[in-house]
């Protein structure tokens, strides 16, 4: 079965989904997250989703669970660049996504993660 | 009420759930859909044919242009030979659901649509009927 790829970027993983995900891919996709977070130990997973034409219950539920997921494991996730009618439409159809953060692109994505206190608290331990 | 022109899918797994998907799309396009609208009539497709195949191990999906005096819209028409649903305004509760599932996509794919009915006889099947006009 084709998998999404994960690309490690410093201590973030970066996916970016480019194809019309079928629920077993989701799903896939979110077993192999998990997986990489605890072996690489993360802090930050970074979810593209630009080329996403749609987001249903189901590939919702999965980002929500990933960053669930990723919580537990002491990462967070930001998702980024959700298109608008993708936003609109996920919210009449009752989701709205808790605790899964959100930025424009990539690079405000980057940003975010860069600028969290829990990185700035990490930062601070590690430099004490 | 008329059809014009018309598909129809098969929806057995989450494969041929992509498949339905991107038709919809086609026929959403050509039927002049703004981007939004699109988006919401792929979405509700999106789960009617996963309820199709998950709650009632699969179905087929008839798509059709139709129109209205000067309206245009898009019919979808779920039609499976599964279980049925005993209680369907229970079923379209927000939040309900006999799965694992979050219960929004009869109630979410209700709201993307603009007609929605739903016949259900159990032990014999289940048809959903969602239209989506311009
Ligand atoms: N085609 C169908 N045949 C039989 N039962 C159905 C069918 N479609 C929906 N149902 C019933 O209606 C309930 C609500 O459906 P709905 O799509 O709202 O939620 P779900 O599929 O359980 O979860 P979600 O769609 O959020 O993942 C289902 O749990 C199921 O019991
Ligand atoms: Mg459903």
């Amino acid at each position: 079965m084709e998998r999404i790829p994960i690309l490690k970027m410093g201590d973030c993983l970066l996916v970016t989904v480019q194809v019309d995900m079928h629920d077993q891919m989701a799903l896939t996709l979110q077993d192999d997250l998990t997986t990489r977070i605890s072996q690489t130990k993360a802090k930050a997973v970074l979810i593209d989703i630009s080329a996403l034409e749609i987001v249903d219950s189901f590939i919702g539920r999965m980002l929500g669970n990933i960053a669930g997921m990723a919580r537990i494991l002491d990462a967070q996730t930001v998702l980024v660049g959700m298109r608008p009618a993708v936003a609109i439409t996920l919210v009449e159809l009752g989701m709205s996504l808790p605790g899964v953060r959100t930025a424009l692109n990539v690079e405000r994505g980057m940003d975010l993660i860069r600028m969290s206190p829990a990185n700035r608290s990490r930062h601070d331990r590690e430099s004490r | 009420m008329t059809a014009s022109q018309g598909e129809q899918l098969p929806i057995r797994t989450s494969e041929e759930v992509v498949v339905v998907r991107q038709a919809v799309r086609k026929w959403a396009v050509a039927a002049g859909f703004s981007i939004i609208d699109q988006t919401k009539v792929v979405t509700a497709a999106s789960e009617l044919a996963r309820n199709t195949v998950v709650h009632a191990g699969g179905g087929t999906v008839l798509i059709e242009q139709i129109t209205s005096g000067e309206r245009r819209g898009l019919r979808l028409t779920f039609e499976d030979s599964g279980p049925g649903i005993p209680d369907i305004e229970l079923a379209l509760k927000d939040g309900y659901t006999t799965g694992n599932g979050l219960g929004l996509g009869l109630s979410g794919s209700k709201r993307l649509m603009n007609e929605f009915v739903i016949t259900s006889t159990v032990g014999h099947g289940t048809k959903v009927v969602a239209t989506k006009w311009k």
